[in-house]
């Protein structure tokens, strides 16, 4: 493809319509994936990269969701298993099962962490006032890790607080 | 054109910090006594004092410029250079570093100290000068940052590199800052100007002579031609007499006599400016590539590099460029005739990639030197403290270590030199008394050995009294009266926490914090320490250190599915165990007699809780590693290869795992684990005080663990 016909693709305000894309939006955009049959959304922002599952070299005497580390050019990223660590679903591998991988910067330190989860299903465009806070009651997932709640079609999605996500809980010999 | 100067303030610490250290160390060996020495002392402090001024720290500026006085009349002989002196420059250069630190943490400085010592210079300064003028010192302090209250005209010659404009500089904008400061008059000189054909557009042939009259110093004026200094030509001159314009008239020429009385002489007025102008041209040519970090606001973490290491990296990297192009031209149309070619391709790439990495490595090699700077100033001063005479001697500054290793190890260090000094080396009247020389001596040697570097701390004193350490033991505590101990034992002793046989506390040692340090910091290292002593004759205190934290060498080995990296300077050897040299001791430990000793077996795969192939030692095989003065057989299922890794953090996006001290990333792609040696016995050594506790409350019979894991 030469540069003529590649300039031609762009569009062009007034030639070509924008509608529809919705890369031009008020909200904050997150990415929704699924544990188990229930929809999770975490800021698209904090999202280094989706990677196919591998597997990871186990970390001695780390507690069973944390999978071990994997080797992300050349960067030792941590796996968790965001299902196992909720107890949310069935821990099965299958060609769709995902790693998410996250950076997130806090104060003192920037963690990379990879999430193991069953599918990546959905951007999401959410806008700040249609977040609703979680009810604190049941469910597995601690209250600490919950943003809040949103509404997707038909579905509520459950949008996760990255910050605790990179938050390693020490561990210590059993 | 204003210009955010912080950004070059990382750069004018460190070579303040480097000027200091040049400083100090040339202050103690003047007591030799040259004019070369003397000129670099002053060099030095002159381009302190030059860039504080660029950046407006005044404090530092008015505090150097003391010093720079005194050192001025010590290198135009106007002074003797008397040991006294010395010792007041040496104070100053601790005055001078506490500013520039107060500057580098940005707080504020102790002053009473800066004060005491600025007091001390100004008295010595007045006291036998043959300068008259020099009673006014105080105000010389001040009037270089006060003098822009009067009006003053500069000739300014600029004269750009044609290229100029091609960097992004506009000369207008230069000139409209300049207008900014005062009136601005303009001269340009077109005489370099080609013929209309042969101009090219985006040159600049034109260069200006400006006039400008202004109360701006010449370091304001300066900083307005910081971007362009290193592309022009640049002049600045203050006129001395004023009489075109009559409007600054009187201020002016009591500017210009005050400095006259200031300098003492006319002539060294020019030699100022000229001084200066070197200064400032220093402090503006600082990379511009190099960024600050907020978050490393107090680790500068910067490194010089010799050209020569750079230019090798930069052949090496050509050299890999042209066997990647080789090779993938191979793999262009490959078929197997070519096998040979592409194995020698692929032999030629793994040299390239060996030398490539070692050169990066050297890079991060710095000469001992750096960490044995401080010593003669610290001997010097301890010295003088405790009366003794010591010499210090260094040897093998040269020995190159990394970086880190380096900054590591300054601390201890320190720390057994003044050991050294205060415990090791006798009073004179002791040493004259036992025949031996009355001067102390001790030496610092530092030189390679195998993959690590060795640092030796010697002293010619009175050696360790292991009756002394033994009695201190018993009444700490620590050692039976009953037991007898090797040397070795006994000076594994001192590095017992809280532990001393100082008799008295001095403020140089002795209080017993420190030594359990030091060793904690060499072995974070993953170095080690052994002390040799011989009554009488002197102690040694030898540091065996890895050459570098970010490489070591492996074994790698297989435990189950997981692949484990042994550090091979641990390892003691590896065997195949024999059954009848197994032992099982007490319940479930399990010994193996390795000739003269018993080494407690470690299977990983319990350790780590992991699946392992394992179904019984003698299946397995052994390797012994030894850390912290003990060995310990780890059990794995089979040895793979010997190979140099490069170690990463798991506490980078992880956290510090127990018995692992880094992961590395192998050849295929995959991650595995570096075992901590150390870190792996204290696990043992824990796991199996819970094993006993667990059994002792659940009235067990002692299981032999190891020969259940083959049924699991």
């Amino acid at each position: 493809m030469d540069i003529q016909m590649l300039a031609e693709e762009i569009p062009v305000e007034g030639e070509h319509s924008l509608e529809g894309i919705d890369f031009i939006t008020s909200g904050e955009q997150y990415l929704a994936f699924l544990l188990g049959e229930e929809q999770y959304a975490i800021d698209i922002l904090c999202v280094e990269e989706i990677r196919s599952w591998e597997n990871p070299t186990q970390i001695p005497n780390s507690p069973n969701y944390i999978k071990g580390v994997i080797n992300m050019r050349g960067i030792i990223v941590p796996i968790v298993d965001l299902r196992m660590k909720f107890n949310i679903g069935k821990v099965t591998y299958t060609d769709t099962t995902v790693v998410i991988v996250l950076t997130v910067e806090t104060t003192d330190k920037t963690r990379t962490i990879g999430f193991v989860v069953d599918a990546v299903s959905d951007v999401l465009n959410v806008d700040k006032s249609e977040i609703k806070p979680a009810p604190a009651f049941g469910g597995y997932v601690p209250q600490n890790y919950l943003e809040g709640l949103v509404n997707a079609g038909d579905n509520v999605v459950t949008i996760l607080n990255v910050k605790a996500l990179q938050a390693v809980e020490p561990h210590k010999l059993s | 054109m204003s210009v955010d100067l912080s950004q070059f303030i990382p750069s004018f610490l460190e070579e303040s910090f480097e000027g200091l250290e040049l400083m100090e160390s040339s202050l103690l060996n003047l007591e030799q006594g040259d004019d070369e020495t003397i000129n670099s002392i002053f060099r030095a402090a002159h381009s302190i004092k030059g860039g504080a001024g660029t950046f407006g720290f005044n404090g530092v500026t008015e505090f150097t410029h003391l010093v720079e006085t005194l050192l001025d009349e010590m290198r135009d002989g106007r002074r003797n250079i008397e040991q006294n002196d010395i010792e007041i420059l040496l104070e100053s250069v601790d005055c001078m570093r506490l500013l520039i630190e107060a500057i580098r943490d940005e707080t504020e400085c102790d002053s009473n100290k800066i004060t005491e010592t600025s007091m001390l210079l100004e008295h010595t300064l007045a006291l036998d000068n043959s300068v008259p003028a020099n009673a006014n010192e105080n105000s010389v302090s001040t009037s270089a940052s006060d003098s822009d209250d009067a009006l003053s005209k500069w000739q300014i010659t600029f004269i750009p590199e044609h290229h100029l404009v091609q960097t992004g500089n506009d000369p207008l904008f230069l000139f409209n800052a300049l207008a900014d400061l005062g009136e601005l008059i303009l001269d340009a000189n077109c005489k370099e100007l080609p013929a209309l054909n042969d101009i090219d557009a985006e040159e600049l042939y034109i260069s200006w002579q400006l006039t400008l009259s202004s109360k701006a110093s010449e370091a304001e004026i300066r900083e307005v031609f910081e971007w362009v200094a290193d592309e022009c030509q640049l002049v600045i001159t203050k006129e001395e007499t004023i009489d075109e314009l009559a409007s600054i008239e009187p201020e002016a020429t009591g500017d210009s006599s005050k400095e006259a009385i200031i300098n003492g002489q006319v002539e060294s007025t020019a030699e100022q400016h000229v001084s200066s102008a070197i200064s400032a041209d220093k402090n503006s040519s600082p990379p511009p590539s190099e960024k600050t970090a907020n978050k490393a606001k107090n680790d500068l973490g910067s490194i010089r590099v010799g050209v020569d290491k750079v230019d090798s990296l930069i052949n090496l990297v050509g050299e890999l460029v042209i066997t990647q192009s080789m090779l993938s031209e191979l793999g262009n149309n490959f078929d197997l005739s070519k096998v040979e070619k592409l194995n020698a391709g692929l032999e030629e790439l793994l040299q390239n990639t060996k030398e490539l990495q070692e050169s990066v490595m050297r890079i991060r090699m710095l000469p001992i030197s750096f960490a044995f700077n401080r010593f003669p100033r610290l001997v010097h001063d301890l010295s003088k403290k405790t009366g003794k005479e010591i010499e210090l001697i260094l040897k093998g500054e040269q020995t190159e270590l990394d970086k880190t290793v380096m900054e590591q190890i300054g601390d201890p260090l320190v720390h057994l030199v003044r050991n050294a000094v205060d415990h090791g080396i006798e009073p004179a009247e002791v040493r004259i008394a036992a025949g031996k020389s009355p001067k102390g001596t001790i030496t610092l040697n530092a030189f390679h050995q195998g993959g690590n570097i060795v640092i030796e701390i010697n002293d010619d004193g009175g050696g360790i009294n292991r009756q002394a350490v033994f009695d201190k033991a018993l009444e700490k505590g620590i050692v039976d009266a009953s037991t007898t101990l090797t040397d070795t034992q006994i000076f594994d002793l001192l590095f017992e926490p809280g532990f001393s046989t100082a008799k008295e506390l001095s403020d140089i040692s002795g209080r017993g914090v420190g030594m359990d340090v030091v060793k904690k910091n060499i072995q974070s290292l993953g170095g080690r320490i052994q002390v040799e002593s011989e009554t009488g004759v002197g102690s040694t205190f030898r540091i065996n250190l890895p050459l570098t934290l970010a490489i070591l060498d492996g074994q790698l080995v297989k435990v189950g599915s997981e692949t484990y990296i042994i550090p091979l300077i641990t390892i003691v050897e590896s065997l195949q165990p024999q059954k009848d040299l197994i032992n099982r001791v007490s319940g479930d430990m399990v010994l193996y007699r390795l000739r003269e000793d018993n080494v407690p077996v470690i299977p990983i795969y319990s350790l780590f809780n992991i699946a392992s192939e394992f179904k019984d030692i003698e299946s397995s095989l052994l390797v012994v590693v030894e850390a912290d003065g003990q060995k310990i057989g780890l059990m794995v299922d089979d040895l793979l290869a010997q190979q140099q890794v490069v170690i990463k953090s798991l506490n980078d996006n992880y956290q510090q795992v127990e018995g692992i001290s880094g992961a590395t990333i192998l050849g295929d792609g995959s991650v595995a684990m570096i075992l901590d040696v150390s870190g792996i016995i204290l696990m043992a050594h824990k796991k199996s005080e819970l094993d006993q506790k667990h059994k002792k409350n659940m009235h067990f019979t002692p299981t032999q663990q190891i020969s259940e894991g083959a049924n699991v």
